[in-house]
């Protein structure tokens, strides 16, 4: 009967309560949109991150001192390349070349990467989709997004303009972007072909492949004692440690913009409270009736809370719905996949949202409440 | 919550009152409301307090009303002394054996007349389980029952004042008290609300406390305690 009664007084002061029920609304909307596109934006950045979690990049300084060096100080000779393959042993050493070019498909003019790599190196590193890895001199691989964009296919030709032309002899399977090469945007030739083509005998830079993930310090450290004794000649750089930290700053930045939706929702308690204090105020004479003709303290308690429960739980199941909506049309037009929102992980948000919502409600509800049970009922009969 | 009769209140009053003061602390200086009152109501009887305002009649009826507690004196409710009871207790008291019945009726607005009945009855029993209980205490009200689905407000003063008082009688209770019953109604509806009490009293033996100023409402009771600052004259 209280929850009648709580009821049948939302409805009469429907537009006020349609108020607090909108401020309910777009709070619970922004905290679970928040939440759910900032988790939607670390999935996919996780997954679009290819997992060379146990690779070090070794490339070289680029420093202020000085332009006068040229290109070599850009790059890394054999002899830079013999002494990081000793610091890292027994791990594998890989030395990459680096460029891009104008190249042509058939009719079609475009620009891509171009990688230059032993090829006893490429299986180490990259995955074939179709067709082989690279045996002759003038064979390219290549990457899956390029072959993609650009219509190629194993036995097409591409031409580089005056360096030259290959013939691809395979598609690598997709990898996502990485740390240390991103060859789904252009293609792999044998390292050879590439000095050869791009009159480059220095290498672009080199990675190591670690088997233990927990040796990646130790080895980091021998090629940074090894190479930059007396100045800084490489930079040495652990995958890993950037994806995590890339992962971190992305969650803390949701959490961030999560907190900032939680503050509209506090907002809208607030215009809860209000609205409530007016429905005990303009019923202090009620509250005197029927506290007098023997409604206990509690359950005049009670009946505020229910109205405020009402408004909570009509506005948090709105707001629920409309955000799971609003996640779908922010997910397509963001990220133009839905993949990363019916995920536990994003779910849990509208869970937490609505919870929130109806948590706000209650607590908004509790000091009106209270108050309304405390009045005295003989002032109480005696007001307005 | 059956306690045991108190020594002190026996049972053949229905109310007693034994040297009941009651002090309100204000701001501006103390004021004694009633100064060491003392009467006895027996059960049956129909009583009628009159007196000037200010006389303290309605802290007198307050008091009878449980709705307050004396500040020092006994006062004995159905032969259970009121001093040092919980609020729990002293609502309990009012929902069961008092029934109320204002100069404003006081229905609830957005209940309708037979919803204003059950409600003291839903608080004693939680359930809704009432209606023919219900609907035959509005029946003896005279009421019409076409409009036993109207709310209070399209009701007229006789009408919302008969659900007033069948609210007040839902739960059975032994005692009435009112609070100038006829006050907002014209003559001949106020005299037919009279005898409806008076019926109560009589045919029901319900035991009624009124307060009014007017005399000739005042016939309808058997006794007319009389009080003056503070005091039973």
């Amino acid at each position: 009967m209280f929850f009648e009664l709580a009821r049948r007084n939302v409805r009469l002061h429907w537009l006020r309560s349609l108020l607090a029920i909108l401020g309910i609304i777009i709070g619970v909307v922004t905290i679970v949109s928040m939440g759910i596109l900032g988790n939607s934006l670390v999935l996919a950045i996780s997954d679009s991150l290819s997992t060379v979690g146990d690779s070090i990049i070794v490339t070289p300084h680029v420093g202020g001192m000085g332009f006068g060096g040229g290109q070599s100080s850009n790059l890394l000779s054999d002899r830079d390349v013999e002494q990081i393959r000793r610091a890292a042993a027994p791990h594998v050493t890989i030395p990459v070349y680096s460029g891009s070019s104008r190249m042509k498909i058939g009719s079609e003019d475009t620009v891509g990467t171009i990688y230059g790599l032993k090829p006893d190196d490429i299986p180490i590193l990259l995955e074939v989709e179709e067709g082989s890895y690279l045996r002759g001199a003038s064979g390219a691989m290549v990457g899956a997004t390029f072959a993609e964009e650009n219509d190629i296919k194993v036995g097409s030709r591409i031409s580089l303009d005056e360096r030259g032309s290959v013939r691809v002899v395979g598609i690598l399977k997709e990898r996502g972007m990485g740390f240390d090469i991103n060859p789904d945007f252009g293609i792999v030739v044998e390292d050879q072909w590439f000095s050869q083509a791009f009159a480059q005998e220095e290498y672009n830079q080199v990675i190591v492949k670690v088997e233990d993930l927990n040796e990646i310090e130790e080895v980091k450290d021998s090629i940074d004692r090894t190479m930059n004794r007396k100045e800084t000649v490489v930079d040495v750089i652990d995958t890993r440690a950037i994806l995590d930290t890339i992962l971190t700053t992305f969650g803390q930045i949701s959490t961030f913009t999560t907190v900032i939706g939680g503050i509209s929702l506090i907002v809208a308690g607030v215009s809860i409270l209000n609205i409530m204090l007016m429905s005990v105020t303009e019923r202090i004479k009620e509250i005197g009736v029927i506290r007098s003709i023997g409604t206990q303290r509690k359950e005049v308690r009670r009946m505020f809370l229910y109205e405020a429960l009402i408004l909570g739980l009509i506005g948090s199941s709105i707001g629920g719905i409309l955000s799971l909506i609003g996640g779908y049309a922010v997910s397509m037009v963001m990220l133009q996949t839905t993949e990363y929102l019916f995920v536990p992980s994003s779910l849990v948000y509208i869970v937490y949202g609505v919870g929130f919502g109806l948590g706000t409600s209650l607590v908004s509800g509790l000091y009106p409440a209270w108050k309304a049970s405390n009045l005295n009922p003989i002032e109480a009969l005696r007001h307005e | 919550m059956e306690e045991a009769i108190s020594p002190e209140c026996d049972g053949d009053t229905i109310i007693r009152f034994r040297e009941v003061t009651k002090v309100y602390p204000l701001p501006g200086g103390d004021v004694v409301a009633l100064d060491g009152v003392s009467l006895d109501i027996g059960k049956g009887e129909f009583i009628a307090i009159m007196g000037p305002s200010g006389s303290g009649k309605s802290t007198l009826l307050n008091l009878m009303g449980c709705l307050d507690t004396p500040t020092s004196g006994t006062l004995c409710i159905k032969g259970r002394n009121i001093h040092g009871m919980s609020d729990e207790d002293l609502t309990i008291l009012r929902r069961d054996y008092l029934g109320f019945i204002f100069q404003q009726f006081n229905l609830l607005p957005l209940l309708t007349a037979l919803e204003n009945v059950q409600y003291p009855l839903i608080l004693k029993t939680g359930s809704r389980e009432c209606l023919v209980q219900c609907r035959d205490v509005l029946k003896a009200m005279d009421l019409d029952e076409a409009l036993y689905s109207h709310k209070p407000s399209e009701l007229s003063g006789g009408q919302q004042q008969r659900v007033a008082i069948a609210r007040s009688l839902v739960n059975d209770p032994e005692i009435l008290l009112a609070d100038e019953p006829t006050g907002n109604l014209d003559t001949r509806t106020g005299a037919a609300i009279m005898h409806l009490l008076a019926d109560l009293n009589r045919n029901r033996g319900k035991t009624i406390i009124m307060v009014t100023h007017d005399p000739t409402i005042a016939e309808y009771a058997h006794r007319v305690i009389r009080i003056v600052d503070g005091k039973i004259t």
